[in-house]
């Protein structure tokens, strides 16, 4: 499977986006509202897609894989939140209203929204699991999948977008200062009641590598976004590989591309 | 009045001089549908080896000023899927194929050379002397003269296809390994393959590639590349394929003023998935403004 775009029929390359919006939600957390051009505008994102956003300074040639955390094709706006970690993720947080950036995409498979529907119909209990800067794609899942459970882990009370969750999820936190909700990880609060049926998940690896052994121990089915950093995006490079227990597509040596046949797996299929 | 972009590399004609550069273009798949891959003077695919190989752990790249670094490890299906799947579909496309070999040992370079012998979409073969991400075979083939001349000569006598011979920029003289290159029999020589850098990150104290070394390209290496194509030009007979860091038209025309025939885009097709396209148009734009009318023309045409 290639890359998908909601725009069928175009051609999925670059686009220059307008930047609607630039603001800090938490101590280093960034959001930007990117308007695609009219005519541009995916049909939709599937929860769990990303964009690749490139630097427009010229020293940095590598877009940034960033997941979606909300999606408007009416208005062709989509929101992104990550991290402020290095210069280039530091140039998009500089980036001001009314600026331009090129963006490749809607990218990638996202969450298998047909089974989840599918299942949730017919009575499966859903978490949506997010840590850190995980958290964000798993907004566009709740919005698209209302009537969930949100499960989300910061480190502090430096809370952000939760408000936002608690409008389509019956929302709970963990910290791992104690300072607000539970002290400690998304497991501590997993553990404290019934085991849902389904899981989705984004986050760091630790939390990842623990939500597949819960989902094993438990028969949860559980749903992973992996992460893992990226030169093309887009299934070329093979810079993006993780270990899979079924020969990938691409190389049938079982590493399968996080960008193309990702970035969400089934847990089962993959090795962290 | 239009140039005629076409060149000519070992007797095979291209369109135009514009290709990707071995790795950064899968074999057009993902690209396919965002361009017409026909407008490309050829395809070059990633390195094809006889068994699949899984390729090194990740992280397998990072990005460095003005370019990045890489560790794949020549991650690839083998060249039993690659010719059921890859060249059944670049049948459908109209330009040249490249294809690029790699391997560990001199048998495995000749199996799959073999293999492609009578696969008549393989326009060229490049061969693949000169991966540093890899730890046995590829680099040590190339950067040594003897085993070099040796291993050309074994693939030459093999090949049905014209032979290109990738070369390392990390040895002390280019002039000495393309020299070995052409007297082994080499139709033609490609390069600059990455320079081996790496990368520590200082706040974990631990190296960010897997591998821990890493094959540096992107604008950054452009400078020394245009260099060794020169001296490379100054050396050899037989056409060059200039290739590293080219972002531009003008990076492009700089590698054919010190000496290419035709030119590779690498790292930069990660930047933007178009950036062939509109260097050959670039490229065209310039001959009409210098009233040239052959672009091969301009093949090793700086004034000295």
């Amino acid at each position: 499977m290639s890359t998908r775009d909601g725009a069928a029929g175009r051609p999925a390359a670059k686009k220059t986006v307008r930047v609607s919006t630039v603001k800090e939600l938490a101590d280093g957390i960034c959001e930007l509202v990117l308007t695609y051009p009219e005519r541009e505008r995916p049909e939709n994102a599937v929860p769990g897609q990303f964009v690749m956003i490139y630097p427009g300074d010229g020293s940095h040639i590598l877009g940034r894989p960033i997941s979606v955390c909300g999606y408007n094709p009416v208005e062709g706006a989509l929101r992104l939140v990550f991290r402020v970690v290095g210069k280039g993720t530091g140039e998009l947080a500089a980036l001001k209203p009314g600026e331009e950036a090129d963006v490749l995409g809607l990218l990638g498979n996202g969450y298998p929204m047909e089974e989840l529907r599918t299942r949730k119909s017919e009575g499966a209990q859903i978490a949506l699991v997010g840590g850190g800067i995980g958290i964000p794609p798993m907004l566009e899942l709740a919005r698209q999948l209302p009537g969930c459970r949100a499960v989300l882990g910061y480190r502090t009370d430096d809370l952000f977008l939760m408000d936002e969750f608690q409008e389509y999820a019956v929302t709970q936190a963990a910290t791992e200062d104690g300072s607000f909700g539970t002290k400690g990880t998304v497991l501590d609060v997993l553990r404290q009641g019934a085991a849902p049926d389904i899981l989705c998940a984004c986050g760091p690896l630790p939390m990842l590598r623990a939500l597949k052994e819960y989902a094993a121990e438990n028969g949860v089915t559980a749903f992973l976004s992996l992460e893992e950093r990226m030169a093309c995006g887009v299934g070329v490079c093979l810079g993006c590989v993780c270990r899979t227990t079924y020969k990938d597509a691409h190389s049938q040596v079982n590493r399968a591309r996080v960008c193309t046949e990702g970035p969400v797996f089934r847990a089962e299929d993959v090795e962290l | 009045m239009k140039a005629d972009l076409s060149v000519n590399i070992a007797g095979v004609t291209l369109k135009n001089p514009v290709m990707p550069a071995s790795g950064t273009f899968g074999s057009g798949l993902e690209y396919a549908r965002m361009m017409d891959l026909s407008r490309l003077g050829a395809i070059v695919t990633k390195g094809v080896s006889n068994i699949p190989w899984e390729g090194n752990d990740v992280p397998r790249v990072t990005e460095v000023p003005g370019g990045m670094l890489n560790a794949i490890g020549l991650q690839n299906p083998g060249v039993d899927v690659f010719i059921e799947r890859d060249l059944a579909f670049l049948k459908q496309v109209d330009t040249r194929v490249i294809v690029n070999v790699c391997g560990k040992s001199e048998q495995d370079y000749l199996d799959v050379v073999e293999r492609l012998a009578d696969e008549e979409r393989v326009d060229l073969l490049e061969i693949n002397v000169s991966c540093p991400n890899v730890k046995e075979g590829a680099i040590a083939f190339g950067q040594n003269p003897e085993s070099l001349f040796h291993i050309t000569q074994e693939i030459r006598k093999k090949a049905k296809q014209p032979v290109i011979m990738k070369l390392t920029p990390n040895v002390t003289g280019i002039a000495e390994t393309a020299r070995a290159a052409e007297a082994g029999g080499a139709d033609a020589i490609s390069l600059i393959n990455t320079i081996t850098g790496m990368k520590i990150d200082v706040e974990r104290q631990r190296f960010v590639l897997a591998n821990r070394t890493g094959g540096l390209s992107g604008p950054a290496i452009h400078p020394v590349a245009v260099r060794m194509v020169y001296e490379t030009a100054q050396a050899v007979r037989i056409p060059i394929i200039g290739m590293g860091g080219i972002a531009s038209a003008e990076d492009a025309l700089e590698m054919m003023l010190a000496g290419a025939s035709a030119v590779a885009v690498g790292a930069m097709n990660f930047n933007d998935p178009l950036i062939m396209l509109r260097i050959i148009d670039g490229m065209a734009a310039y001959c009409e403004r210098h009233g040239i009318g052959r672009i091969s023309d301009l093949t090793g045409a700086v004034h000295t």
